[in-house]
């Protein structure tokens, strides 16, 4: 602790040492007088004899200091003098970065929450996911009967779990919620690897046969909002679709369950999936019904558990027909496995604008910076004069630059994060639970802190090699530094062009972000969603079977009719809602395998009435009927891609095909094509049944009533709650407009508009700060110049050539630079938004016209002023 | 290392310390006298010497320092490398006798 006492006893050595420095002068005066000397000749010589007092205190003091640290200190609290000094320049500069900064933090933390961020379980990096399929086609769901196989007969895993989400009706009491959950198989949580806060999980153990395991386990945050957290909820039954479970555990807090951004609020297990939903997941080879996801064994690297998996899946095709042309890739578990993702691509590419218009940003400061060591340069001249080395004047430039980085990362990183705050309790789906977990993490705040010292650096070394280059005479004597120039180019107007190029290119994305987003709001639906309201509904949760619903369905369809204004139609599901497909297979196939089918098609059962109810044109044949029933033969309608790709260019209508041995159709009618998930989705193929047929038999509880009406929203979703309830009370109701759905579909295009339009506009205030700095202090530098000219007889438009020419051709340069940027790039926009390419000349246009209005912003203020100048009064200052 | 070996004779004070090292040296070391200043803080931090404020024959108040166990030690292996250097000094110097 010596260099703390140090610290306090550190005023007395000084003085010590002072006082010690008088004495010894005094005692040398006191023996050149006895030698015979003056008293003032005396002093003298003793001060000479000594040396610079000051300079040997400051030296006795300097050994009891940390020179380095205290001298960093010393420039620190300098720099924060200088900058309270100039308050307009700082707080400007801070800004700038701010910006740039912030936009990187909200970027990045979206990247890293939606797809760098592994799931929460323990050693999420050993959690692989076995995919179905290789190379680019990939899906991820798995027979259960194919997981069974690869579960016991292959060795790569040491565990190996299969769960599928499921949506059901969810009674606690007299409570009916739906409610979104997993069906788990026996070893779901002792693969992850997770401890219960509360009572115990289920384990493979529990497993005896179909149905043998009616156990539940609630999340964490489903225990607390339903019920308060409390430890009574062990051993209480609740209802899944009327079935009951008995309460055994509560999993961890941090646990969210194993997809991307759903979280479930509870878990049971798979074998008592078919009891609760009706549907058999469990029996077929070829359906595709359960994620798989396990844990390698060490030394086990995911490729060799690939290609043992794929061996094993030959063999398995050999031994049964249904999985012909079975294989399988092992992937990294969670988000940040995912390498073909889309959405990966896309916020990649935002990723680079932001980093981009943090660039601009520190461009734009390293001219700001440039400047002001110009104006500086005066002061700094001296002080090198007077002996402070090159090295230390720049470590004072440096550490206000870095001074000002922090600060600006500092105020940058705390919008962001107020930002990200409110992002991340954003629930875009009312009826889904998904959560974003982008609010900043410890991996945010270091690359925050991290860009900032970076860019700090960056624009302070920029304006440093004008100083280390100084010629100290020459600057004392003209007042001005020698600006740094490359091939006649100043740094300044490099700097210059850098900003004006990258806002460019932004301007460019954005404006392609804002044409596509408005072309796929033309594209057609094949259908109307506007004025059309959606009551939603599993009639399973109150206990019904499928051939008891679809009465039901028509009872409501016809309650709904009775509304004043309306047309009413029911349907199980709708394009833009849940929705389903099947397998389709030509006229007189006998085998019915995956190898063997034509082509998948979305599925949709829909009432008579519904073509015309949705607004989807009937191009030939006819609607169904309610006489198309169990009755008669199955019958169909398909849309034009689908009898495109079946029966080419024939006459569909007659046609025939078929989805299984016993789902035999004939082609009634051919609809308009639509879009049934994506608004850029390719024409898919879709067929429609009757939903009193239902496919192959099998009659839906899934039931939408679906009105169109003229009257407003509010009095229709109150009316058509009465009417479905008036019929059906005991099961919960969805109640929203068709087009709630179509516009969450939009939001991640909507989403990258909005930031792409942020950033551009961001760039683009950048870019007028630069050129309108540029240009006024290009404009205030001449000025005297110019009141010369003005006098001799010069033009207004010759002055303001000779000012304002330089940044008009920056602003000519740059803007060409980035827009064959922009051009370069397409590729990658076309991540971000479909149907728009900066080729399209109206983009070109507009991107050249934005630019002319930011010069023509930047430069109008610098303009006046030369165009006020006096000469009269300028010359006689 | 003259200062140590001037304190080690007797304790001194700043001003008696230079005259002391110049005398020795027969004035042949013209040094500023205040550079002495810094190599004694310089001692006085490492621990080597220590000093206390006392008066004089002469009735001054003087700050005299005396070397410590830790600056007689630091003294004598100062001394032995550096007469090791100044042997290696001398042959190297020194006239080859083959």
């Amino acid at each position: 602790m010596n260099w703390f006492r140090q610290l306090f006893t550190r005023n007395r050595i000084y003085s010590d040492l002072s006082e010690e420095i008088e004495q010894h002068l005094t005692e040398k005066v006191e023996a050149l007088i006895a030698s015979g000397m003056s008293r003032p000749q005396a002093e003298q010589a003793a001060r000479r004899e000594f040396g610079n007092v000051a300079r040997v205190n400051e030296r006795g003091r300097e050994i009891w200091m940390w020179p380095r640290l205290e001298g960093i200190f010393a420039d620190v609290n300098f720099a924060i003098r200088k900058l309270r000094k100039s308050p307009g320049f700082s707080v400007t500069a801070i800004l700038t970065l701010a910006l740039g900064i912030g936009a990187n933090v909200v970027v990045f933390s979206v990247l890293n929450g939606l797809i760098l961020r592994p799931l929460d379980v323990p050693q999420p990096e050993n959690l692989f996911q076995v995919v179905h399929g290789n190379g680019k086609t990939r899906w991820t769901s798995q027979s259960y009967r194919d997981y069974l196989d690869y579960r016991d007969r292959d060795a790569s895993f040491s565990g190996l779990m299969a769960y599928q989400i499921q949506r059901v009706g969810l009674s606690v009491g007299k409570s009916n919620t739906r409610s979104w959950g997993y069906a788990a198989s026996g070893n779901y949580f002792d693969v992850l690897g997770l401890k219960p806060v509360l009572g115990r999980f289920f384990h493979s153990t529990d497993e005896h046969g179909p149905a043998s395991a009616p156990f539940i386990v609630l999340s964490y945050d489903f225990w607390h909002r339903q019920f308060n957290g409390s430890t009574d909820v062990l051993g209480q039954t609740i209802q899944l679709n009327q079935h009951p479970f008995t309460v055994i555990g509560v999993s961890p807090e941090s646990f969210h369950g194993t997809d991307d951004f759903l979280w479930p609020d509870y878990w049971f297990p798979l074998l008592n999936a078919t009891q609760v939903t009706g549907n058999d997941d469990l029996s077929w080879r070829d359906h595709y019904a359960f994620d798989v996801m396990g844990r390698l064994k060490p030394g086990v690297t995911p490729h060799q558990a690939t290609d043992s998996l794929n061996a094993l899946a030959t063999q398995m095709a050999k031994e049964d027909r249904k999985d012909d042309g079975l294989s399988a890739t092992v992937i990294q578990a969670g988000p940040n496995g995912k390498t073909e993702n889309p959405m990966k691509k896309a916020l990649l590419g935002i990723m680079l604008l932001a980093l981009l218009i943090l660039l601009a940003a520190c461009a734009n400061l390293a001219s700001i910076f440039a400047a002001r060591a110009a104006d500086r340069s005066g002061e700094l001249a001296i002080r090198m004069a007077i002996g402070s080395s090159r090295w230390h004047i720049l470590r004072q430039l440096l550490t206000e630059a870095v001074l000002i980085s922090i600060a600006g990362g500092v105020v940058g990183t705390f919008f962001a994060w107020l930002l990200l705050r409110a992002l991340s309790h954003w629930q875009p789906f009312n009826d889904f639970p998904t959560h974003f977990l982008i609010s900043p993490d410890y991996r945010v705040y270091v690359a925050a802190m991290a860009l900032s010292i970076v860019s700090g650096l960056l624009f302070g070394l920029l304006p440093a090699r004008q100083i280390w280059n100084t010629d100290v005479l020459q600057t004392i004597k003209t007042g001005t530094l020698q600006s740094e120039t490359f091939r006649g180019f100043a740094l300044r107007d490099i700097l210059l062009v850098v900003q004006i190029a990258v806002c460019t290119l932004l301007v460019t994305a954005s404006l392609v972000a804002a044409r596509g987003m408005k072309r796929t709001l033309q594209v057609p639906l094949g259908f109307q969603p506007h004025n059309v309201t959606l009551a939603q509904t599993d009639l399973r949760m109150a206990g019904y079977t499928g051939e008891q619903s679809v009465p039901l369905l028509k009872r409501m369809i016809d309650a709904a009719s009775t509304i004043p204004g309306v047309t009413a139609a029911g349907a199980d599901s709708l394009p833009f809602k849940e929705g389903g497909g099947w397998f389709v297979y030509r006229w007189g196939t006998t085998e019915f395998l995956p190898s063997h089918m034509a082509f998948g098609a979305a599925t949709y059962l829909i009432s008579p009435g519904y073509l015309q109810t949705a607004g989807t044109r009937l191009m030939a044949g006819r609607d169904f009927t309610w006489h198309d029933d169990k009755s008669t033969p199955g019958v169909a309608i398909i849309n034009e891609t689908f009898a495109h790709k079946l029966f080419g260019n024939e006459s569909a209508i007659g046609q025939r095909f078929m989805l299984w041995a016993d789902a035999k159709y004939e082609v009634v009618g051919v609809v308009e094509d639509g879009k049934y998930g994506l608004l850029v989705e390719d024409p898919q193929p879709a067929m429609f049944f009757p939903v009193t047929q239902g496919p192959g038999g099998h009659l839906p509880t899934r039931a939408v009533v679906i009105v169109r009406s003229q009257r407003p929203q509010d009095q229709i979703t109150a009316e058509l709650r009465k009417a479905v309830t008036g019929v059906e009370p005991n099961v919960p109701y969805t109640i929203a407009p068709w087009n709630d759905a179509i516009d969450r579909s939009m939001i991640p295009a909507r989403a990258a508009t909005v930031v792409l339009s942020i950033m551009g506009m961001l760039a683009a205030m950048l870019a007028v700060t630069g050129i309108f700095g540029m240009a006024s202090y290009s404009v205030s530098k001449r000025m005297k110049e110019q009141g010369i000219r003005i006098a001799l007889g010069a033009q207004h438009l010759q002055v303001m050539h000779s000012t304002l020419g330089r940044p008009a051709v920056l602003l000519l340069i740059g803007s060409v630079v980035g827009l064959l940027l922009g051009i370069f790039t397409s590729s990658l926009m076309s991540h971000l938004v479909a149907y728009a390419t900066p080729r399209d000349p109206v983009i070109l246009a507009g991107v050249l016209l934005t630019m002319l209005f930011l010069g023509l912003l930047a430069t109008v203020i610098p303009a006046r002023r030369t165009l006020a100048i006096d000469p009269a009064q300028l010359l006689r200052e | 290392m003259m200062v140590l070996q001037s304190l080690l004779r007797q304790p001194m004070h700043g001003y008696a310390l230079v005259q002391h090292i110049k005398q020795r040296s027969n004035e042949l070391l013209q040094v500023e006298e205040g550079s002495l200043y810094p190599a004694l803080q310089r001692l006085l931090k490492e621990g080597q010497v220590k000093a206390e404020w006392e008066i004089s024959p002469s009735n001054r108040r003087v700050r005299t320092y005396r070397i410590t166990h830790a600056g007689k030690k630091h003294l004598e292996r100062e001394i032995s490398s550096f007469e090791r250097m100044l042997e290696g000094i001398t042959l190297v110097l020194s006239p080859s006798e083959s």
